[in-house]
Formats: C-alpha cells, structure tokens, sequence
C-alpha cells in the first residue's frame, strides 16, 4: 500500500485552540456545498418549494379572494405576500427534520470527531437552502403575476421583497434547527413544527385583514415574527416604501437567529 | 504540552445515561506508538469509553488526556490529534467516495486540489479507485468501513481510535482490514481499537484491557490473558445429554479442572492447559463408555475468557446452544453493516 497509509508518529504540530471566523466560514460553504449535492441528488427535496407554491397561490386566491377582498384580483396584493411569508415558513420547516435525519447518520459522528467550527454542519445546510427560498418566492411572485398581479412596488420593490421573502426564511430555518437538535425522531421535529408553523402563518394577516379577527387575537397577530415579515413585504413589493415595518422585520428575523443558533450549537455540541 | 510519553492517559472514567452506569471508572494508559485493545462483549462500554476520549461524548466524571492534552478543557485540540472510525461507516451515503474525502479534506483546511489529490491517492490505497464515483449507498459493508478509515487518515491524525472495525465483516474482508490496519501500525501510529473478538485483538494488539459492565476486569498481553484461562479447550457433544454430569467428572479427573457445561445440548468444554491432553479426555471417556458425537479443540475465545475473569459468560443467556462459538462467528453477512 502506498505511504498515505500511515501518520505523524509524534504529535508535535502546532495545535490551535480554536476555529478562526476565516475557517469557520469556510467551513461552512464546504458543507453547504455537500448540502447542495445532496439536494440535487434527491429531488423530492424541491417538491415543496415547487408544488406548494404553484397550488397554494391558485387555491387561496380563487377560494378567499371574492369572499374578502370582492374580487381576485384585488385580493392578489395580499394573498402573494401572505403565501410569500408562508412558503418561507413551510420550506424552512424542513430544514429541522432533515437534521434530525442527518444527524442520526454516521457522518455526523464525524463531523463531530473534526477539528472544526460546531456551527458549520448547521449552517452550511441553512446556506443551501437559500436555493429552495429562492426557488418558492419566484415562483410565488411568477404565479401571481401570471394571474393578474400588478405590485405597485415595480420591479425594485418586487425584487426587495423577493429578498427579505428568503432573508426571512433562512431565519426563521434556525427555530427549526434548534428543534431538530434537542428532539429525538424526525416524525417529533416534523409534528412540533407544524404545531409552531399554523400558529405563526394562520395567526397573522397573510391570508384576511387582523382587523376582523379578535381584539386578544390581534395582540398575538401583532407580535407575531410572520406579522412583521408579512407586513414588510407589503410595503415593499406593493407601495415601494421602505418603511419602519421593513427595519422592525429585518430585526425580528435577526433576534431570531440572534437568540436559536448559539442554542441550537449548544444543544448540538452536548447532547448528539 | 506534547511532551509526555503517553499516548492516551485515563483516570476513573465515568458515563451515565439516566439510571444506567455505562463507563464505570475505567483508567487506561497507552503508550506510543501501540496498538491498545478494548476488549468486551455488547453494552460492555467500549464504544462509550472510546467516545468519550473522541471529544463525542462529555466525560461525566475522571480525567482523559490524549497527548497530554486535556479532553474536557481543550476539545478542539484533540480533535486535531485523533481520526476516528466509527463501528458504523461514519461516511456519507448520498456521496460517492470521492466527494466524502474531498469534503473532509475541504473541513481539514485543505484545498480543493489537495483535497482532491490525497482523496485519489487513498482511495488508491484502499483499493477503492474503481469505486471513486459511485455513492456509498451502493457500497458493501467491507468497502464501507474500508473508505471510512481512509477518511479518518486524511488528516494522518497520530492517535487512531477503531472501533469494531470489523463487527459484520465476513472472513475474507476482515482480513483485508487487519492487514490494512497492519500497515497502519508498521507507519508507526498509536492505534485503540475495541473490539469483540478475542482473536482481532490477539492478531494485533500489543496489549489488551477487557472490560465489562463498564469496569476493567483485566489488562495484559493476549498471552498473559489466554493463560489466565488455559491455552485451549476441548469442545465435546455427547450421545446421551444424560451423561454431561459423568463425562464432567471424567474429565475433571484427567486434566484438574472443572469444565463448562451446557446440558442442554450435551456439551462439555474442557479447559485444556495444553492441547495435547484432549486425546487423555477422549481415552478417559472411552473407558468410562461415554459417547461421543463431536470433539474439537479450539482457542480460547472471549467467552471463556470472560467467564474466567468475571465469572459470568458474554451472552450464554440467549443462547444455550454453545454460547462459546457465539463469540467466533463472523460469517455475519455484510449487509448487516
């Protein structure tokens, strides 16, 4: 067999005591790059980001739009947006269940036996997944403009929009992370998730006015993350405004990643 | 800081799962340049001690330092002193052989050249190249393991921790491991290896702790620890089940130990101190008009082992059916990995 077959007999090279920012970040893009091949190798992976958004957008616009808005053209503005934030939401959901299921792979013990950053084999698929966000809020916004949607934003706003749409996704992916660290089966990540995403997506004004819900509904609807994102968006893609919405959405997103990656680092540094 | 002779320095280990004491207080010291056997049945905490010293589990109580480097304090530098191969191919399944070493290259801090080159040459190595494209999930169980070690090499980490690195193997596979492993040592690596086959650690451990129930019961060279138990044993099956107790005493009289009986199915092992003494025990039956169906005589194997050091058997719970074979059996079909 050929040298490669063999180690330093002594160990007596310099030892770091820490991954650098340099490292980190570059280990990162190397496993959202092993991310990305697997994505590609499995297609079912994009059933979401694809199908959901081509059905969802058709459906909810057809169902509610002459109940709430008169018509559904009218009612366009809204429901994109709505289901802009609520594709996001779904597609970043997976991001918990597919950890789960990574982690309970060999592979994962080696990631841990390397010498690298703790947040890397998190991250790095996060990173993918700014692909699959990218994929849904196209195809959200190329539905609705096919069924009539005018945003008063034009092409600057849309495009805005379109970016905090994945901005907010990739965020809101670290909650999911952080389930998909501290539970133990897939099927528990995927049925919690679901418990926390109708809350957030039904509970805000993505798909009727707050206005007609509840007074003690409203106070939730408020502070909803989704809220926030739903209404940024609003102002983005249909006025072109950058408003206070948009800076209040850009901190919610990032108070999120702020407060769930260091725990789901910490959770996954203890307990795989 | 890497000035000490030992390779891996452990006190008084300790890992608890809820209620469950998996890792007892175990010490261990191996030396450079050795190749170090843990030696146990399932559940015996090999795996968990292993992992523990591998920065993948916390150490609950004690104190481990590989290189004299603490674990608990300095994580991140043992990392880069240890590869690890996993008791499952810790590999990636959607990945070929090629894009799972260039990865870890790449998280080594390689370049994508280098990475690239070092992943050619091991998959050479391990005589992987044909394989280099195709996805792991279409690899046997023995090409498997074989890729996973060349992974935990690319960093040619001067402490190598196997574990079970050929449970599941068969025969022929598990050859072409331990002379890989071989040229491992011949390179001059310190290796800990667990293992469940007495005859693995035998074949390549310079010296060997058998543990069980998360304690050391035992530490030695395999020589010091087979003749803790007597070179060999004379497996006998009798005719007539109802004479285990008679042949016992038959035998017992010829060679001055007491065998191990499983009445059940007419068996009776006889210790042997010396190999030879076996034709004594077959004329000492004759004699006393006890037949037989089958005699032969084999190595000490784990389970002797173990019932000599602990007093109980590794596995003989579940199967009465000769619990000492249990422990020889590796026609496991590979899949099973």
């Amino acid at each position: 067999m050929a040298a490669l077959i063999s180690t330093y007999a002594v160990a007596d090279r310099p030892l770091k005591a820490h991954p650098g920012v340099g490292e980190t970040i570059s280990q990162t893009l190397t496993m959202a790059h092993r991310a990305y091949l697997k994505m590609m190798r499995n297609p079912e992976q994009f059933f979401d980001v694809t199908i959901q958004p081509l059905l969802f957008t058709a459906m909810f616009a057809y169902i509610f739009g002459g109940a709430i808005s008169g018509d559904v053209k009218a009612y366009l503005p809204t429901i994109i947006t709505g289901i802009l934030a609520q594709t996001a939401l779904t597609a970043s959901m997976s991001r918990g269940t597919q950890l789960r299921e990574d982690m309970d792979k060999g592979v994962f013990d080696r990631f841990k036996a390397l010498p690298i950053a703790r947040i890397a084999p998190l991250a790095g698929p996060a990173v993918a997944d700014l692909l699959r966000y990218g994929i849904a809020a196209t195809l959200t916004i190329a539905v609705g403009l096919a069924m009539g949607y005018r945003p008063g934003g034009g092409v600057g706003g849309v495009l805005a929009g379109w970016a905090l749409t994945i901005f907010a996704g990739w965020s809101l992916s670290w909650i999911f992370t952080w389930l998909g660290t501290i539970m133990k089966s897939a099927g528990g990540v995927q049925g919690t998730g679901m418990m926390i995403m109708f809350p957030l997506t039904f509970l805000s004004p993505a798909f009727v006015p707050k206005e007609t819900m509840p007074g003690w509904l409203q106070a939730f609807v408020d502070v909803n993350p989704v809220t926030l994102v739903i209404n940024a968006t609003r102002d983005l893609m249909n006025a072109g405004d950058v408003t206070l919405s948009v800076v209040w959405a850009l901190v919610g997103c990032a108070a999120v990643v702020a407060v769930f990656a260091p725990i789901s680092v910490r959770s996954y540094s203890k307990f795989l | 800081m890497t000035t000490t002779e030992l390779a891996v320095s452990a006190s008084g280990l300790v890992k608890t799962f809820g209620d469950f004491t998996a890792v007892d207080g175990i010490d261990l010291e191996i030396r450079r340049g050795e190749v170090f056997g843990v030696l146990g049945p399932n559940g015996a905490g090999k795996t968990t001690t292993l992992k523990m010293l591998a920065t993948l589990l916390p150490i609950d109580a004690g104190k481990a330092e590989i290189f004299g480097v603490d674990v608990k304090a300095n994580p991140h530098q043992v990392r880069q002193l240890v590869g690890v191969t996993g008791q499952y191919a810790s590999v990636d399944e959607n990945l070929t052989a090629t894009e799972n070493l260039v990865l870890f290259g790449r998280l080594l801090g390689m370049s994508g050249k280098a990475a690239r080159a070092a992943s050619e040459e091991l998959l050479e190595s391990f005589g992987l190249q044909e394989a280099a494209k195709r996805q792991i999930s279409k690899f046997s169980g023995g090409m498997r393991r074989r890729l996973d070690l060349a992974a935990s090499l690319l960093s040619r980490p001067p402490l190598i921790f196997l574990d079970e690195p050929t449970t599941g193997l068969d025969p022929r596979t598990r050859g072409q491991m331990w002379d890989t492993i071989r040229t491992l040592v011949a390179g001059g690596s310190t290796v800990l290896l667990t293992t469940q086959y007495l005859d693995e650690a035998d074949q390549l451990a310079d010296r060997i702790a058998v543990i069980d129930r998360g304690a050391k019961v035992a530490e030695g060279t395999s020589e010091q620890l087979k003749t803790s138990v007597g070179s060999s044993t004379l497996h006998l099956r009798l005719s007539d089940k109802h004479q285990v107790a008679a042949a016992a005493a038959v035998a017992e009289k010829v060679t001055g130990e007491r065998p191990v009986l499983t009445p059940e199915a007419g068996g009776v092992n006889v210790p042997l101190a010396d190999a030879d003494r076996a034709a004594d025990v077959l004329i000492g039956l004759r004699h006393a008009g006890i037949s037989i169906t089958t005699a032969n005589v084999q190595q000490p194997t784990l389970d002797e082992v173990f019932l000599a050091l602990t007093g109980h058997g590794t596995e003989s719970a579940e199967n009465p059916d000769g619990p000492a074979h249990a422990a020889n059996h590796t026609d496991i079909p590979e899949e099973v990995a």
